[in-house]
C-alpha cells in the first residue's frame, strides 16, 4: 500500500471503512512522519500523539464492534491552535496562554470527536491569528513546505503546512480576514472559511468576533467538503450561529460541474501591487473555466478598496476588548506579582510580557479607534464602508453566482521580509477580507506555480452567504480541470522533505 | 490626519494596561502613526447617511430558555488560576474604589 | 426646623436615583449557572461567566421579559432594536474585563412612577432601564479593616458574576425641598414593591440584590439650572437612602453656604457613621469605549409580544392600595399608617385568609408591630404567617379566645411553639365558657370574700370587680370577664331577692 500520508481523507476514509487498514495504522503514519519531518517546518505546537492514537482505538473498537460511524470516523486532523481542546495545552500561539488546559471543548472539536476524526495536535498560528506569516507566533515560525526560507501563509500557517507537508490529510483553521485562505494559496492547498455563523465560534478564542469564522483546510476540495460537513451547522452556544440547513457542500463537491454558472471577475481586485505570476496564473484559471461553461463577466466592487483600512479598524477594535480578559488574573501567565505591585500594575506587566509586538500594536489600534472622540470617525466609520462592501456583494450577485479574484496578491513571501513592516504585511489579505466583512463565503484553491518564483498561486471563489455549495461545485470543477491537465494534483509538485 | 505622540501612545497603553517600555512607546507611536494614517482612508467615504454594520449576520432575537447547565467543579475553575486561595482566585490588591 | 427644612429655605435639591436589581432568574444573563445566594464560592460558574477564552454569551430569555414587564410596568417605551455593548474597563471582579450592558439604545426608555410620600403622590420619571451582568465578589483580605484600602491581596468569588441585573435610572426629581430623603426613600420602596409585584426579583436588599446610586444636587432657589451633583454608590437599604441623601443635602449646603463649589465626584456611603466620603472625581473618569456587543445579535422586541407582557401584568402596587382602600373602608390617612408600618401586604394576606379587614389590622398594626419593633425588624419579617394571625382573629370571633388570650398565643406562635391550634390545644388556653364550671368558680368567689359579696348586695354594684378579678385569676385568665361579671352580678342580686 502507498504511504498512508500521502492519501487524501477521502481515500483513507474509504479504506477505513472497507477494513483495509486500521484508524491506528492511519494515525501512526502521520505521528512517524510529524517525528520525521516538523523539525524541519514547524507546523505543530502541540503532538498530542497518545491521545489520537487513543482516539484511533476507539475508532476500531467501535468499527469492530459494527457501530455506525460518520464518514471520517479514523481520519487525522490538524487543529489550529486557537480552538480550546478539553485538557489540550491552547496557546493561541502566545505566550500569555502558555500552559493553559482548557476545562472545556470547542464546539468545533466536539464535532469532530463525536464524528470519530482523530485529532493529531494543536497546529502554530500567528499569535492570537493576528498576522499573515505565522511569523508572529511567540513559539517560533512555520515554514513554508514549497520552500523552507518562506512563509506558509498566516494565521493559519500551521494548519497549511501540515497538509503540504503530507503531516496530516484535514486541518481547522480559522479565518478573520484570510487566515484560512491565503494561506492555503501560499501552500497549494485548499481553504474554506464558510458563511459567517456556518460553524460555530465556541470554544474558538476571539480575536475579532463579528468576522471570526472557523473552516476547513485539507489537499482537496472534496476533502474540504467532507471536513465542513462534519462541524457545520447551528450550536445553541452560539447566539451568531445560523439555524438552517448546512448548505449540500460534499454533493456540490461531487459535482464538478460549472456549465451555465455566471461567473464575476473583480476588476477592484487586480492591478498594482498584484504580482505578474499571480495574474497570470489567475488569467488562466477564469479562461480554464469559460472553457468548461461558466458564463464569465466582469464585475465592480467599487468600496472593495476601502476593505483593509476598514478592516483594520474593525478587527483591532473587537480585538481590544476580547483580549483584555489575558490579564494574569485567572489563568494564563502571570508577570511581577511581588507582593507589593497592584492589580492593575500586575496586569499590565503581564500583558507587557505576555503579548507579541502585533498584538499590542492592534490592541493600542482598536483601543485609540473606540476611544472617546475618535469612535465616529474611525470605528464608526469602518462600520458604514462595511455596509457598502456588504451592498457590493449584494449587487454584484445579482448578477453573478459567485465572484472570483486571486486569493493573495502575491506567492508566498521569504521569512523577515515583511515583519518590520505592518503595512506591507497587511496588504497580503487584500482579496480575502471583504468576504470577512459581508459575512459570506469564499474558497481558495490552487491554480498553479507562479512563472517567476515557482511558488503555488490561488484561486478565490466568494458566495453569498449561506451558499457554500456553489463554492465547492466551482472549485472541485477546476481542481478535476487542473488535474486533468497537470496528469497530478498541484502538491505533487512540492520538494521532499 | 491623525497624528500619534509618544504620549498618546502612553495614555492608550494606560487605558489598555500594557506596562511599555520606553524603547516601546517610542517605536509604537513612529507604527501607529503610519498604520493610523493609512486606515483613516475610510474617512475618503461618504458615508453619512449610511447604517453602520455591527453583525456579519442579520440575526435578532437569539435566547436561550431560562434553565440551568452543569457549572465546572471549583476544582476545574481553580486550576489554571496563577494563585488561588480559600476556593477563590487570589488577585493582586486592587488599588481605587469599591465597585 | 430640621437642618434640611432649614437648607431648603434657601437651595432646591434636587435628585436622581440609579437603582441596580439582581432578576430573580434559575439561570444567569448569558450561560446557564444558577443564581442562588450564598453558594460556597466558584461552584456556579462555567467557561462563560468566568470569561474563559473561547466562551460565549447567550441571553437568557427571561431576562429580557423580566426587564420588558418593568419597562411596562414604569410606563417606558420600548426599544424596537436595540442591541447589548461593552462596556471596557479593567477590573479583577469582571471576568472578561469588560461587562456586557447597554448603552445608548436600552431597552426600556422614558418612564415615570408615582410614589405616595406623606399623603402626596410624587411623579418620579424614568430616565432609562436597561439589562447588563452582575460582577463577581471580591474579599479583602489584610490590613486592618477589611476594606479594600491596606488590604494585602484580595480573593475573588465569581458566582455573581454574570447574574443578570436591570439598572433603572430616573430622571433628575427636581422640587422636592425639604422632603427630597423622604422621596428617595418612598421612590425605591415603591420600586422595591412593584419589582416584587411583577415577580421578577426577589428584591432582599440585605442581600445586596437591590442597590442604589443617589445622585444629590443643590441649587439656589429659583435657578433655572440644576446644581453641581455628586453621586453615592452603593446605598444599600431603604433607611440608608434617606441617610444619604440627608446628608448629602446638608453636606453640600455647608459647601455652598462657605463659598465653595460642589464637586461632581463618586462618593461613598459609611453605614456606620452615617456620611459619605469622596472617591475619584469624575476628572479621572475612565473611558469605556463602549461598542456592540458582536458575540450577540441585536434584541428585536415584537410589538406583539410586548402587548402580550403589557396585558398580562399583575396588578401593580399603586393600582392595588386604590383597591384595597376602597375594599377596606379606609380613609387616606388610615392607608398612608398602613403603607408605613409596612404591613399592607400582610393584611392584605390575612384578610385574603379569611380575616375581617378591620381585624387584621388591628393585629398587625398593634400587639404584632409592637412585636416587630421590638426586635427591629419589619412586620413581614415576624415569624408569622398571615393564615396563622387570621386563624387567631377566626379564634377570637369564635369566643374561643379573648383578646388576651389571642395576645397569648400569638406570643407562643412567634416564639415557635407552633400553629395557634397547637399553642391552644397544649396550653389549654381556651375561654372557659362552661356554665358549671364558672358557676362554681363564682360561688367560690362569693365563699371566700363575704364582705365584698355584702357591698355588691348592699348595691355597690362597683365593687363586683374584686370578684371578677377573684374569677378570672381562678381560671386563669380563660374566662370571658363579661360574662363572669354577669354571673356575679345574677347569683348576687338574686339571692338577695330571695332573702
Amino acid at each position: 500500500m502507498t504511504d498512508l500520508t500521502r492519501r487524501t481523507a477521502a481515500d483513507l476514509a474509504g479504506l477505513l471503512a472497507a477494513g483495509e487498514v486500521s484508524a491506528v495504522e492511519v494515525a501512526s503514519a502521520h505521528l512517524e512522519r510529524i517525528a520525521a519531518v516538523d523539525g524541519k517546518v514547524h507546523a505543530f505546537l502541540h503532538v498530542a500523539a497518545e491521545r489520537a492514537l487513543a482516539a484511533a482505538r476507539r475508532v476500531d473498537d467501535a468499527r469492530a464492534a459494527g457501530e455506525r460511524l460518520g464518514p471520517l470516523a479514523g481520519v487525522p486532523l490538524a487543529l489550529k491552535d486557537v480552538l480550546a481542546q478539553h485538557g489540550v495545552p491552547t496557546t493561541c500561539g502566545s505566550r500569555i496562554l502558555e500552559g493553559w488546559l482548557p476545562p472545556y471543548h470547542a464546539t468545533v472539536v466536539r464535532r469532530l470527536e463525536d464524528a470519530g476524526v482523530v485529532i493529531l495536535g494543536k497546529t502554530n498560528m500567528d499569535e492570537f491569528a493576528m498576522g499573515s506569516s505565522t511569523e508572529n507566533s511567540a513559539y517560533g515560525p512555520t515554514r513554508n513546505p514549497w520552500d523552507l526560507d518562506c512563509v506558509p501563509g498566516g494565521s493559519g500557517g500551521g494548519s497549511s503546512a501540515s497538509l503540504a507537508a503530507f503531516l496530516a490529510p484535514l486541518a481547522i483553521g480559522t479565518d478573520t480576514g484570510g487566515s484560512i485562505r491565503q494561506p492555503a494559496a501560499v501552500t497549494g492547498t485548499v481553504g474554506v472559511k464558510p458563511t459567517y455563523g456556518g460553524v460555530s465560534r465556541y470554544g474558538l478564542v476571539a480575536f475579532s468576533s463579528s468576522l471570526d469564522q472557523a473552516g476547513p483546510c485539507a489537499r482537496t476540495v472534496l476533502d474540504a467538503a467532507l471536513l465542513h460537513a462534519a462541524i457545520a451547522g447551528h450550536d445553541p452556544l452560539d447566539s451568531t450561529s445560523i439555524d438552517a440547513p448546512v448548505p449540500l457542500v460534499v454533493d456540490a463537491a461531487r459535482t464538478p460541474d460549472v456549465r451555465g454558472v455566471r461567473i464575476g471577475v473583480v476588476r477592484e481586485l487586480s492591478g498594482e501591487g498584484y504580482q505578474p505570476g499571480v495574474e497570470q496564473r489567475f488569467g488562466e484559471a477564469v479562461q480554464l473555466l469559460a472553457e468548461l461553461g461558466a458564463s464569465v463577466t466582469q464585475v465592480s466592487c467599487p468600496h472593495f478598496g476601502y476593505a483593509l483600512p476598514a478592516y483594520y479598524l474593525i478587527a483591532p477594535s473587537e480585538a481590544s476588548s476580547n483580549l483584555a480578559r489575558f490579564d494574569g488574573m485567572r489563568y494564563g501567565l502571570r508577570v511581577g506579582d511581588d507582593g507589593d505591585a497592584s492589580a492593575e500594575e500586575v496586569m499590565a506587566r503581564t500583558r507587557a510580557a505576555g503579548f507579541g509586538p502585533e498584538v499590542k500594536r492592534r490592541i493600542m489600534l482598536g483601543t485609540y479607534a473606540l476611544s472617546s472622540g475618535y469612535y465616529e470617525a474611525y470605528y464608526g466609520q469602518a462600520q458604514k464602508v462595511r455596509t457598502l462592501i456588504a451592498r457590493d456583494f449584494a449587487a454584484a450577485f445579482e448578477r453573478v453566482d459567485v465572484l472570483v479574484s486571486p486569493t493573495t496578491p502575491t506567492t508566498a513571501f521569504r521569512i523577515g521580509e515583511r515583519s518590520e513592516d505592518p503595512l506591507a504585511m497587511y496588504l497580503a489579505d487584500l482579496c480575502t477580507i471583504p468576504t470577512n466583512l459581508a459575512g459570506g463565503a469564499a474558497i481558495s484553491v490552487p491554480c498553479g506555480l507562479a512563472p517567476e518564483d515557482g511558488l503555488p498561486v490561488g484561486l478565490q471563489i466568494m458566495a453569498p452567504a449561506l451558499a457554500d455549495d456553489g463554492l465547492y461545485r466551482v472549485g472541485a470543477a477546476l481542481e478535476a480541470a487542473y488535474v486533468d491537465r497537470w496528469g497530478h494534483p498541484l502538491l505533487e509538485e512540492a520538494p521532499a522533505l | 490626519m491623525p497624528s500619534i505622540t509618544r504620549t498618546d501612545v502612553a495614555h492608550l497603553a494606560r487605558l489598555a494596561r500594557l506596562a511599555l517600555s520606553d524603547e516601546e512607546l517610542d517605536a509604537f507611536a513612529g507604527q501607529l502613526d503610519v498604520i493610523l494614517s493609512a486606515v483613516a482612508r475610510v474617512g475618503e467615504v461618504a458615508a453619512a447617511d449610511i447604517p453602520p454594520t455591527s453583525h456579519a449576520v442579520p440575526l435578532t432575537n437569539v435566547f436561550r430558555p431560562d434553565e440551568n447547565r452543569p457549572c465546572l467543579d471549583p476544582a476545574a475553575a481553580l486550576a489554571a488560576a496563577p494563585a488561588a486561595a480559600e476556593q477563590r482566585f487570589r488577585v493582586p490588591r486592587i488599588l481605587g474604589d469599591e465597585e | 426646623m430640621t437642618v434640611v427644612e432649614e437648607v431648603a429655605a434657601r437651595y432646591a435639591p434636587a435628585l436622581g436615583l440609579e437603582t441596580h436589581v439582581e432578576l430573580g432568574t434559575r439561570s444567569k444573563l448569558f450561560c446557564g449557572c444558577p443564581t442562588a445566594f450564598g453558594a460556597p464560592p466558584n461552584t456556579q460558574v462555567c467557561p462563560t461567566c468566568l470569561g474563559l477564552p473561547g466562551s460565549l454569551p447567550v441571553t437568557n430569555e427571561a431576562a429580557v421579559r423580566y426587564t420588558v414587564m418593568i419597562g411596562l410596568a414604569l410606563h417606558c417605551s420600548i426599544a424596537r432594536w436595540c442591541r447589548f455593548a461593552r462596556k471596557n474597563y479593567f477590573y479583577p471582579d469582571m471576568p472578561k474585563d469588560f461587562q456586557i450592558s447597554q448603552y445608548d439604545e436600552p431597552l426600556c426608555t422614558d418612564g415615570w412612577l408615582d410614589v405616595p410620600v406623606d399623603g402626596e403622590v410624587v411623579r418620579v420619571g424614568i430616565e432609562r432601564v436597561h439589562l447588563e451582568e452582575d460582577t463577581g465578589k471580591t474579599l479583602h483580605v489584610g490590613g486592618a479593616t477589611g476594606r479594600i484600602h491596606g488590604a494585602d491581596y484580595s480573593l475573588v468569588d465569581y458566582n455573581r458574576a454574570g447574574i443578570p441585573l436591570v439598572e433603572i435610572v430616573t430622571k433628575p426629581i427636581p422640587g422636592t425641598g425639604a422632603l427630597a430623603p423622604q422621596v428617595a426613600r418612598a421612590y425605591v420602596t415603591e420600586l422595591r414593591d412593584l419589582l416584587r409585584a411583577l415577580g421578577v426579583s426577589d428584591v432582599r436588599m440585605e442581600e445586596g440584590s437591590l442597590r442604589c446610586d443617589v445622585n444629590v444636587s443643590l441649587a439656589p432657589l429659583g435657578a433655572d439650572e440644576l446644581g453641581t451633583r455628586s453621586e453615592t454608590k452603593n446605598v444599600n437599604s431603604l433607611r440608608s437612602v434617606e441617610r444619604a441623601v440627608r446628608h448629602e443635602i446638608e453636606r453640600q449646603a455647608e459647601v455652598l453656604d462657605a463659598g465653595g463649589r460642589v464637586v461632581q465626584e463618586t462618593r461613598h456611603w459609611h453605614e456606620d457613621t452615617g456620611v459619605t466620603t469622596s472617591g475619584r472625581s469624575k476628572e479621572q473618569a475612565e473611558d469605556y469605549r463602549y461598542f456592540p456587543e458582536p458575540d450577540l445579535v441585536p434584541l428585536a422586541p415584537a410589538p406583539e409580544w410586548v402587548e402580550s407582557l403589557r396585558a398580562a401584568l399583575p396588578e401593580l402596587p399603586s393600582a392595588r392600595r386604590r383597591r384595597l382602600q376602597a375594599e377596606w373602608g379606609l380613609t387616606d390617612r388610615d392607608l398612608q399608617t398602613l403603607v408605613n408600618a409596612g404591613a399592607l401586604d400582610v393584611v392584605a394576606a390575612t384578610v385574603a385568609a379569611g380575616a375581617p379587614p378591620a381585624a387584621a389590622r388591628k393585629w398587625w398594626l398593634g400587639e404584632l408591630a409592637r412585636r416587630a419593633n421590638e426586635s427591629g425588624v419589619e412586620v413581614s419579617a415576624l415569624p408569622v404567617t398571615a393564615e396563622q394571625v387570621a386563624r387567631v382573629v377566626a379564634l377570637v370571633d369564635a369566643g374561643t379566645l379573648n383578646d388576651k388570650l389571642a395576645r397569648v398565643v400569638l406570643e407562643r406562635v412567634l416564639a415557635g411553639d407552633g400553629s395557634p391550634d397547637e399553642v391552644v390545644e397544649q396550653r389549654g388556653l381556651r375561654v372557659v365558657s362552661d356554665a358549671g364550671a364558672l358557676a362554681a368558680a363564682v360561688d367560690e368567689a362569693i365563699a371566700a370574700h363575704p364582705d365584698v359579696a355584702d357591698k355588691v348586695r348592699a348595691g355597690k354594684v362597683a365593687a363586683a370587680g374584686a370578684l371578677v378579678g377573684a374569677v378570672m385569676k381562678a381560671t386563669r385568665g380563660q374566662a370571658d370577664a363579661q360574662q363572669v361579671r354577669e354571673l356575679v352580678l345574677e347569683r348576687l342580686t338574686s339571692s338577695s331577692r330571695r332573702s
